[in-house]
């Protein structure tokens, strides 16, 4: 699938859900199910700066296609992180540089993307983007 | 201004009306603000002065022949005074006005730095925010001084034997915060001021989270440097005060260049301004100050002890049904506390509750509150604090407990 594709997928299950209650507990769901990052990632070199929460992400390049791993000690990030991870993860570098984040703002998270909330999901997203241009550039 | 009648119960219904903000929602849902220990609401009665200020007498100060330079200047050290007497200082030139309680330590730190030497030393406390460490960090690397920190114990308290031992004839200055921003423990400065003057150092206290609720008197404590902040007492941000006895503030050299602070200016040499002006380097934060009074005026009207007394039942109020939600643990349970609750809930990461607190519309503070040591010190990597101003009710605790329970529930 296109990350275009992942994306609509993604607003068409949110637009299930009626509240932000449905929201935040699928999310959370998300969150607990995943274990997302192998334990030697966990280090600082992989943390992300700017969030409250830990984040930690890994990269790595499998047939042309960029493979993120992550994780947080918050379990609303981990949540966050699982969607970025499904709409990013195993796509074609170029494609991630490319992306638009606009689905975001359509499945109810609009508020969690300002560059000031202390949660880091822009941070997150750069540095998803910052990955695929490194590979982008090996490519090259 | 609403009358706030009784000087023994706080009647709140009264009081919340005083204060517009509180009328909003967030998220839909009424706002329940319980980040009081990060910033105050502002009550109406300051909001109208600063709207009077601006619409009917902004001026430059000091310096004016004009008429609303004159009325503007005069309201401006009518606030001067009415914090001196808040404060109790024996003199209102020993009041300077600062950005806030940042500025007011680092023009003490950075005054320090010309009456050090190597070797000497400076102790803090472990119960201090950031920016009463960075300072000293800075003062140390720049004067060869030594940092020591008086260790807190399990309940959040300080260990006053262990700061006797730190004390010797080197020992300049001892720096140490009222009330604990993270844990909300009230620190016993009279014993410290009085054991650090034993040895000849100087204390500066830093009032930022007392003065909210303990009106502090800066001569009967006998302490040298005394700051806080307006916005922490229902004023406005940016502007706070230092209190420095007269001797100590006539010792430390200006801490900024600029207008207001000289008196005499050639190219060879300025002279300083008297006090407090030699402090006051360009135009300050007029309608600030102003609006500063305002809001000390507003608190002692409702009264410290009133309000003392209420929040205090509060505190009780909120720690009794937290203590009830299984897995709840309080961080910083000294029996001298001011309204402050910091917790966490099993291990649930702190950013989560606050995040689903915020969509039932109540405002805590979650993270380390600048206050990492304290973290490190529970092996945390935060908690949620949630702090009460006397315009919280106990309906809006029970809105919050039930809200918390909701939020454990969902992230259990």
């Amino acid at each position: 699938m296109t990350i275009e594709e992942i994306q609509n997928e993604i607003i068409d299950e949110f637009s299930m859900f009626e509240d932000w209650e449905e929201r935040y507990q699928y999310m959370i769901d998300l969150g607990k199910t995943l274990p997302l990052i192998d334990e030697q990632y966990k280090t600082e070199d992989h943390i992300i700066k700017g969030c409250q929460s830990k984040v930690w992400v890994h990269a790595e390049m499998n047939d042309d296609k960029v493979a993120f791993t992550a994780d947080s000690d918050a379990i609303i990030t981990k949540g966050i992180i699982a969607i970025l991870i499904r709409v990013f993860s195993n796509q074609h570098p170029k494609d991630i540089i490319e992306a638009n984040t606009d689905f975001i703002d359509k499945i109810g998270l609009k508020d969690h993307l300002s560059p000031t909330r202390a949660n880091g999901l822009v941070s997150m997203i750069k540095q998803l983007k910052m990955y695929a241009i490194a590979y982008q550039t090996q490519l090259n | 201004m609403n009358k706030v009648l009784s000087h023994t119960t706080l009647d709140v219904k009264q009081v919340r009306k005083d204060f517009p903000i509180l009328k909003r929602e967030v998220n839909g849902k009424p706002l329940i603000y319980l980040d009081n220990a990060a910033t105050s609401q502002t009550p109406q009665q300051v909001i109208d002065v600063i709207v009077d200020y601006y619409s009917g007498y902004n001026a430059n100060i000091h310096r004016g022949v004009h008429a609303l330079s004159q009325e503007a200047t005069d309201a401006y050290e009518q606030a001067r005074i009415k914090i001196q007497k808040h404060f109790n200082a024996k003199q209102s030139h020993e009041i300077i006005f600062t950005s806030g309680t940042t500025h007011g330590i680092n023009l003490v730190a950075n005054g320090f730095s010309s009456l050090l030497k190597k070797g000497d030393e400076i102790i803090v406390s472990a119960l201090e925010h950031h920016s009463n460490i960075v300072p000293w960090q800075m003062l140390c690397e720049r004067t060869g001084a030594i940092l020591k920190v008086i260790p807190m114990n399990t309940d959040g308290e300080l260990v006053i034997s262990e700061f006797e031992k730190l004390l010797n004839p080197n020992t300049k200055l001892v720096f140490v915060n009222h009330v604990s921003n993270a844990l909300g423990t009230i620190n016993p400065i009279e014993t410290i001021i009085e054991k650090a003057h034993d040895v000849g150092a100087a204390v500066l206290v830093d009032g930022a989270q007392a003065a909210p609720h303990i009106k502090a008197n800066v001569q009967e404590l006998n302490v040298d440097f005394y700051v806080c902040s307006a916005h922490k007492m229902c004023g406005p941000t940016g502007i706070g005060m230092l209190y420095g006895k007269e001797e100590w503030l006539k010792k430390l050299p200006p801490y900024q260049g600029g207008g207001e602070m000289i008196a005499e200016v050639t190219f060879e040499k300025t002279t300083y301004a008297d006090l407090p002006h030699k402090f006051e380097a360009g135009t300050p934060n007029i309608c600030g100050g102003i609006a500063f009074g305002a809001a000390l005026d507003y608190m002692n009207t409702v009264g410290f002890n009133t309000l003392a007394n209420y929040e205090n039942e509060l505190l009780e109020y909120a720690t009794s049904k937290l203590q009830a939600i299984e897995g709840v643990k309080i961080y910083g349970t000294s029996r001298h506390k001011t309204s402050v609750i910091s917790f966490n809930v099993g291990n649930i990461h702190p950013y989560d509750i606050g995040t689903i607190l915020d969509k039932m519309g109540i405002a805590v503070r979650t993270g380390h509150h600048c206050a990492q040591p304290i973290m490190d010190y529970f092996k945390i990597p935060g908690t949620v604090r949630a702090s009460f101003m006397f315009y919280n009710t106990k309906e809006e605790i029970d809105t919050f407990i039930a809200s918390l329970k909701k939020a454990v529930m969902m992230l259990s």
